[in-house]
């Protein structure tokens, strides 16, 4: 096992060389950063279904979470906004918030005055429309404010330090993983994947459209990275070419560090009671709830550990490409890719999804210009035979990438449904 | 009345029209989950396949300049149905029926779904390119313009030629597989093997003929659904994967396994969309003569956004799980 592991990952690394021989060191040095952000998540992800168990489809929506955070944390101050009327109207948006919040756990309660039954339904669903209501009353004109010149156009960030940043996506994905927990985990596999779909979609909907907030379409750049820049480095005296390389290495260090820190704490997990009782849950939770263990209580314990990781991962990937935009955020890019990696390099295994998670953010980022290659060879050769050129090479390359990883999973789980580095069983006997 | 015609025109055609699409793709859904026990991701794919399949169907026509009463989208629909329900059963045989020959779980077919999503949208993609394509290049979209000055409306009904076929191709094909269902016996047969596929099995039921129909009837309807959608708006690689999960919204909120549930369930989700996008300032503006002056209707008066109109199918699938996971049919629970 350890010997195949060690062949799968100096494969990877003689990848890595080759790649940065063919496509040059800047190119490469900012696809290792990015993969250590999805090694990152992949690792939330194996906690979650490899230790777990858990169908979580919704990584996509922690994803964006930890975006936002960072991007809240530091982005520089705003000062019109902090100087207007924006920041008493959200004041009252969040009351209002609150009141409705109030309203419905009233509702909620209502048998204990001897509402009982269908009446207790139709008081809920009346203390949810006039919750709603009320907040909607509220945060339109707060929202309309803030968008307009008056308000300064968006809230703007903290001016925090990004690991700060970093931290706060861990905990607001967190705080969603919980709310999201206790709304789904009760559910079977395949109704928990598509209600962490929905769940996401309705994340994405609402980071996408509120502009006040997280401005939206119009995207947020540049946020701050939590190393020195490369212009910093240039001021310091050094060449264009050596401060690009040197900056992402520096970021490179804090993301491995990052990496090596989580990897360990999860290692240790897995090896230890925790980890045993996990897996015993995710084999047979009958028989854990036979022998006292709260299942539901340890699920949601194993989601919200694995969102955070998620949430931390797409701030540094944030962090790292400088720029906030909710419209670039796909399932197939943010969820299929990640549950694609953790498949292909073995759930379960940390090591597996470490590796999964390098190598197909390699073969996904390489496939287009492989695949434009390729076709542009083939274009040359059926010139030749006087067939004509393919039409529109860059857009089709473009859309590649998506066919090659479905190919990769079909392929993987008809042929290593376990993965390249699977579990290891033990068995005390 | 005015307003009436209006809100015909925007809430209960566009909403009947959205709710037979959303109903078409989730019977395929409903019915595969029934038979196989898998959600069955894949099938946006076949919608967007089939309506590919319809739309270089109606190109061929229209190069070989045959012209049809109604839109070639129709004509060539019968062909194109064929040729998705083999497209189906041939992706069934080629990456689903090993795994399950390999007797791997629910989960793992799932995920392999996923997988031939990926992979029918690169190909799509590929060929197609990522823009948009219309049914109606060659030929004019017919809008039926009803007057209604009779009843004293100053619009009229407003209904396009594809929608008034929609409507009607939908209810024959459900009303056929209603008989299919109840009165023959494979269909009695797939309904006992929704049911207890142990069961089915052991009673001499054929359960690999039982899982080869069920392919044709999903491959079939979801080219239906997708060449529909196409139809009335415009054919695109996405097409189908971005209302995929309204459609399995549909299902669930129908109970997942029962085909009236996914019938219910769709027209439930499209008129949940469009009435919580419709402005209601449009229907009550009457109400602003009579209303005193601090209770004048805003010019906007809709319960969310239209932003957010896909979101609403999600929060009706979340408040179902939560509430009732077996759906309004009872279907297979969670």
């Amino acid at each position: 096992m350890i010997q195949r592991s060690l062949t799968l990952f100096g494969g990877l690394f003689v990848l890595i060389l080759l790649m940065g021989g063919v496509m040059g060191a800047p190119f490469t040095s900012s696809r290792l950063v990015e993969a250590a952000a999805y090694a990152l998540i992949a690792l939330g992800l194996n906690i979650q279904w490899g230790y777990g168990g858990l169908f979580n489809f919704g990584i996509m929506g922690f994803l964006m979470v930890g975006g936002a955070a960072v991007t809240f944390i530091s982005y520089p101050v705003n000062p019109v906004f902090w100087g207007s009327e924006g920041p008493a109207m959200l004041g009252r948006a969040l009351l209002a918030f609150a009141g409705g919040a109030l309203i419905v756990l009233a509702a909620r309660k209502a048998d204990r005055i001897g509402i009982a039954g269908k009446w207790k339904a139709a008081l809920t669903v009346l203390a949810w429309f006039i919750a709603y209501v009320l907040y909607r009353s509220q945060l339109d004109p707060a929202a309309a404010y803030i968008e307009s010149a008056a308000g300064g156009g968006w809230v703007g960030g903290l001016g925090g330090h990004p690991i700060l940043g970093w931290v706060f996506g861990g905990v607001l994905a967190a705080g969603i993983a919980y709310v999201v927990g206790k709304i789904c985990l009760g559910l079977r596999t395949d109704y928990l994947a598509i209600a962490t779909i929905g769940i996401s979609e309705i994340i994405r909907a609402l980071i996408k459209n509120m502009d006040w907030l997280t401005r939206g379409t119009l995207t947020v750049s540049p946020i701050p990275w939590p190393t020195p820049l490369p212009q910093q480095l240039q001021a310091g005296g050094m060449s264009i070419a050596d401060s690009l390389l040197t900056a992402r290495a520096i970021y490179l260090l804090l993301a491995i560090v990052v990496l090596g820190v989580v990897l360990w704490l999860i290692s240790r997990a897995y090896a230890g009671p925790w980890g045993r009782m996990m897996r015993a849950i995710r084999d047979n939770h009958i028989a854990a709830t036979s022998m006292g263990k709260n299942v539901t209580a340890r699920q949601l314990e194993i989601f919200v550990f694995g969102s955070v990781l998620m949430g931390i991962g797409g701030a540094m990937l944030v962090s790292f490409v400088q720029i906030f935009d909710p419209s670039s955020y796909q399932p197939i890019n943010h969820t299929f890719l990640i549950w694609v990696m953790v498949i292909v390099g073995g759930a379960g295994n940390n090591w597996g999804a470490l590796f999964g998670a390098v190598l197909l953010w390699l073969i996904w980022v390489v496939s287009e210009p492989l695949s434009k290659a390729v076709f542009d060879f083939v274009s040359t050769w059926s010139t030749q035979f006087g067939w004509g050129a393919i039409p529109e090479i860059e857009a089709r390359s473009a859309q590649m990438r998506v066919f090659v990883l479905g190919l990769v999973i079909t392929i993987a789980l008809r042929f290593a449904p376990k993965g390249l580095i699977p579990e290891v069983v033990k068995r005390e006997s | 009345m005015t307003e009436l015609i209006f809100f015909t025109n925007q809430v209960i055609i566009s909403g009947l029209v959205l709710g037979c699409i959303y109903a078409l793709g989730a019977i395929g859904i409903t019915l595969i989950f029934g038979i196989l026990r898998f959600a069955h991701f894949a099938h946006s794919e076949l919608m967007t396949g089939g309506a590919f399949i319809a739309f270089l169907l109606a190109s061929l026509f229209a190069a070989w300049g045959i012209v049809t009463p109604i839109p070639t989208g129709f004509v060539v629909l019968p062909i194109a149905m064929v040729l998705a329900a083999i497209l189906a059963l041939g992706i069934d045989k080629g990456f689903y029926a090993p795994l399950r020959k390999r007797g791997a779980k629910p989960v793992t077919l799932l995920i392999a779904s996923i997988g031939v999503t990926l992979m029918i949208q690169g190909l799509i993609r590929l060929f197609f390119g990522a823009g948009s394509y219309s049914f109606f290049e060659t030929e004019p979209k017919e809008v039926f313009r009803f007057d209604m000055t009779a009843i004293g409306s100053t619009r009229p009904l407003v209904i396009t030629e594809p929608q008034v076929l929609m409507i009607l191709v939908t209810f024959v094909s459900v009303l056929a597989l209603h008989f299919f269902l109840t009165r023959s016996r494979l269909g009695k047969a797939m309904r006992a093997m929704a049911d207890n596929a142990d069961l089915a099995q052991v009673s001499g039921i054929n359960t690999t003929l039982v899982v080869r129909v069920t392919w044709i009837i999903a491959g079939a309807l979801g080219c239906m659904a997708g060449t529909m959608l196409a139809l009335d708006v415009t054919l695109k690689p996405d097409l189908a994967f971005n209302i995929i999960l309204p459609i399995f919204a549909a299902a669930i909120v129908g109970g997942l396994g029962q085909a009236y549930g996914a019938i219910a369930g769709g027209l439930l989700i499209g008129f949940a969309e469009t009435l919580a996008v419709f402005n209601w300032t449009m229907l009550l503006r009457p109400l602003n003569a009579i209303l005193p002056d601090w209770m004048q209707l805003p010019p906007t008066l809709a319960l969310v956004p239209t932003e957010y109109k896909l979101t609403v199918a999600f929060v009706i699938l979340v408040v179902t799980l939560l509430v009732r996971p077996t759906g309004i049919f009872k279907g297979a629970s969670s």
